[in-house]
């Protein structure tokens, strides 16, 4: 038996879409935002949207943790690379992403070191085997990524490297929904909840959603039928006048989420008072920093950050993108100016963003889908 | 590094028991997996592998799917795949 026929079997995705067109009411439209970019993916990929009525669209939320980074952040990190003393550690995702001044790559070329790794215990390796450099880790992501850099700086502290830090850019994905949900651009009436994200914390953060915006939230796996099932459990859920948090996704995510995970981060990091995300601008609590205690550990504390902030180039709509105001194919520069070889914003550099997964996965025209769209 | 990857244990490691030897694709690393410590993990187990450390357990029919579903990404997974097997976590 092949693992994967029950996720993506065309029979049960049809028999799904026929109880989706059924409970849409007649003359009304619904819209729904996945907030992770592995399903905006799956998404595209599959060609859902084919699935769906016309009158139920999908949009694409702020959940790609490398297109959420403002400029000034990537100036910050390079301006901390391009020290002699200084060994700057990234993912290799962060790397193309362009600063006000250039991505890691130009300031690479033109001699800063800095080296991708793909573990934040790779960048560690990289502090034991250079006790005469200073080596700092480019530390982004959501909730899923911020355990393994809290973890990996207790074994720096119980190691007693000295010569090791991170740049604390991680972000927390509830401020992003309620910024949204505050938005006046958009209204939705559900949200297909991510997946990893929810594996570290859990389903109960998104009660307020249901509680205080009245709008349902279903957690849902990456498949293409997990996403059309949690289509299904959304509408089904309008239909029958409930709005509640759902957990499709519960092989995976468990409703608790991982506590020891969520403990960590609680030791290492704390709330900002503010930070800014590209396109949504500054979000009260919505991102962490390292805590005092573990200050000798912080970036931002041992080197001067410029800490400027910088516009994003005008032509680049990456902002209504990523609110799920424009689709991909609506921003000016999609495809022409901006593409994932010469991007000129986020969603175009990284897998997840929604622009470079309908550049790569699209599979009508965009004068067709304005068509569709508009009809 | 979005990627959430799919991992059998192969061994705990005896002398550390926050690092397991996992299997991913055939390439064998270590990973942390210092975050499932409230989780009894053996030999045989899959788990989910983020940026070299396990996120959480899961089974061999979701752990199938998963790794057909990366698959299909294509060149982020084949990227961090290739940066995974350059990883040394220690």
């Amino acid at each position: 038996m092949r693992f994967v026929d029950e996720f993506r079997d065309a029979g049960t995705a049809r028999a799904l879409a026929t109880r989706i067109a059924a409970l849409c009411e007649p003359g009304r439209r619904y819209k729904f935002m996945e907030v992770c970019g592995g399903h905006t993916h799956t998404i595209y990929k599959h060609g859902l949207e084919d699935y769906l009525p016309e009158t139920v669209s999908l949009v694409h939320g702020p959940g790609c943790p490398v297109c959420v980074i403002p400029m000034g952040r990537v100036d910050d990190a390079i301006a901390i690379a391009e020290r002699d003393d200084v060994i700057l550690t990234t993912f290799g995702d962060m790397l193309r992403v362009p600063g006000g001044r250039g991505s890691f790559f130009d300031s690479k070329a033109a001699g800063a070191d800095i080296r991708m790794v793909y573990s934040p215990l790779d960048a560690l390796k990289v502090a034991r085997k250079n006790p005469d450099k200073r080596v700092v880790f480019m530390a982004i992501g959501f909730e899923t990524t911020a355990p393994s850099t809290a973890m990996t700086v207790l074994r720096a502290a119980a190691e007693g490297l000295d010569n090791f830090s991170i740049f604390c850019n991680h972000v927390t994905i509830i401020p992003a929904i309620k910024a949204i949900l505050d938005s006046p651009d958009l209204r939705l009436d559900g949200f297909i909840g991510p997946g990893h994200v929810s594996t570290i914390i859990g389903c109960r953060p998104y009660e307020f959603i249901a509680r205080e915006y009245g709008k349902p939230l279903v957690c849902a796996g990456f498949e293409p039928l997990d996403i059309l099932q949690s289509v299904y459990q959304l509408l089904l859920q309008l239909h029958e006048g409930r709005c509640e948090i759902e957990n499709q996704y519960a092989r995976v995510v468990p409703w608790d989420g991982n506590l020891k995970a969520l403990q960590v981060i609680g030791e290492v990091m704390e709330l900002r008072p503010h930070f800014e995300w590209r396109g949504l601008g500054f979000i009260a609590q919505s991102a962490l920093r390292v805590r005092e205690r573990y200050a000798s550990f912080d970036a931002e504390r041992i080197f001067s950050v410029p800490g400027v902030r910088v516009a994003d180039p005008k032509a680049c709509q990456c902002g209504e993108v990523l609110k799920g105001v424009l689709r991909p194919w609506e921003c000016k520069v999609f495809g022409t100016a901006c593409t994932p070889e010469t991007p000129i914003g986020t969603c175009m550099v990284s897998s997840e963003g929604a622009c470079a997964a309908y550049y790569n996965f699209g599979r009508f025209s965009r004068e067709r889908v304005k068509e569709a769209t508009q009809a | 590094m979005c990627l959430g990857i799919p991992g059998e244990i192969v061994e705990i490691l005896a002398d550390r028991e926050d690092l397991a030897m996992v299997s991913v694709e055939g390439v064998k690393r270590v990973v942390n997996v210092g975050l499932l410590e409230d989780e009894p993990l053996a030999p045989g187990d899959w788990i989910l592998i983020h940026v070299g450390f396990a996120l959480s357990k899961i089974d061999e029919r979701e752990a199938k799917a998963s790794l057909e579903w990366l698959t299909g990404v294509g060149d982020a997974y084949t990227d961090e795949l290739k940066a995974l097997a350059e990883s040394d976590i220690q």
